[in-house]
């Protein structure tokens, strides 16, 4: 049987992977999104397995408003990514420095 | 070995593969696919944790839908792959030292005697007729009631957000021009027309 720490170690490594991501791909905005969403999975992978193991179903109910909160924020992302390469015509992120003073 | 726990480490290899797959492939699209790989190990894993109704939310709305989503925006976008993955060398040995970095220390604190959740036994198995879906909503229209409308709030301002964002500037838009608006003086409003008067 896998225990619980099985499932936090697994975790822990999708998590890093989600880091170690946003570390190689720093100019692709679109990767940047996908490992923000692998980062998202450990977390929520992490309340399951502790919802399963304290037999507590709320730990299941958070999963499910950040998997809701989790769609909301790629949606926007993916639209402001849109108007961004309608615009600029790159998803760079060195070349978004339109703010800058 | 049991068969629950080859499932478990069947399943975690490739959600790791997958994801170390996601981060690393050149072609976004391949990157895009793997991630699907990825969500649909965890949905698996997350049937071994016997939290089905979250499983299959996993895969038919994140697989379903989100990563459908990406894929059409980067199928869509004409992306200079190669000029993106500069720096992807130099940044490497850094960020694979950070990685297992964290790694071990994650795994020195969960898997050590002091957190002591090896303490914690597996759960008895659910009496017969036991539906994980049910529990999950008796909690959410009860307990969560106003979190999940606030949860509809945030999904309709999604919505709204990402059709105003996209929205081309069109014939079809009307919009206000505040600093017209604003400026305006009075004899802009006003328009005195010279005409004979007539008589009656």
């Amino acid at each position: 049987m896998p225990s619980l720490s099985h499932y936090l170690v697994l975790a822990a490594i999708l998590f890093a992977i989600g880091i170690v991501g946003i570390f190689l791909n720093r100019r692709n905005l679109i990767v940047l999104l996908m490992a923000i969403e692998l980062m998202l999975l450990a977390v929520n992978t992490n309340f399951v397995a502790f919802s399963h193991y304290l037999g507590d179903i709320n730990g299941q109910v958070f999963v499910f408003f950040i998997l809701t909160v989790a769609a909301a924020e790629s949606a926007i992302g993916l639209a402001i990514l849109v108007i961004l390469f309608r615009n600029l015509a790159t998803i760079d992120v060195d070349d978004l420095d339109r703010l800058k003073g | 070995m049991e068969p629950k726990t080859a499932i478990f480490y069947v399943l975690s290899a490739i959600l790791v593969a997958a994801s170390l797959r996601v981060i690393t492939a050149k072609n976004p699209v391949h990157a895009v696919l793997f991630l699907v790989l990825g969500f649909f190990s965890a949905g698996g894993l997350w049937l071994t944790l016997q939290a089905e109704f979250l499983a299959i939310v996993l895969v038919v709305v994140y697989v379903g839908a989100v990563m459908v989503l990406f894929l059409f925006v980067v199928m869509m976008l004409h992306i200079d792959v190669e000029r993106l993955r500069e720096g992807f060398w130099s940044n490497l040995p850094v960020a694979i030292g950070v990685g297992l970095l964290m790694v071990f220390e994650m795994a020195l604190v969960l898997t050590g005697r002091y957190f002591g959740a090896d303490a914690l036994p597996e759960p008895a198995a659910a009496a017969a007729g036991y539906s994980n879906t049910k529990e999950i909503g008796r909690v959410l229209f009860s307990d969560y009631v106003y979190p999940f409308e606030l949860a509809s709030v945030v999904l309709l301002v999604a919505i709204v957000a990402a059709v105003a964002l996209t929205k081309r500037p069109g014939k079809d838009k009307k919009e206000q021009n505040v600093r017209k608006q604003t400026a305006v003086r009075s004899d802009e409003r006003l328009r005195i027309v010279a005409m004979p008067s007539e008589k009656e």
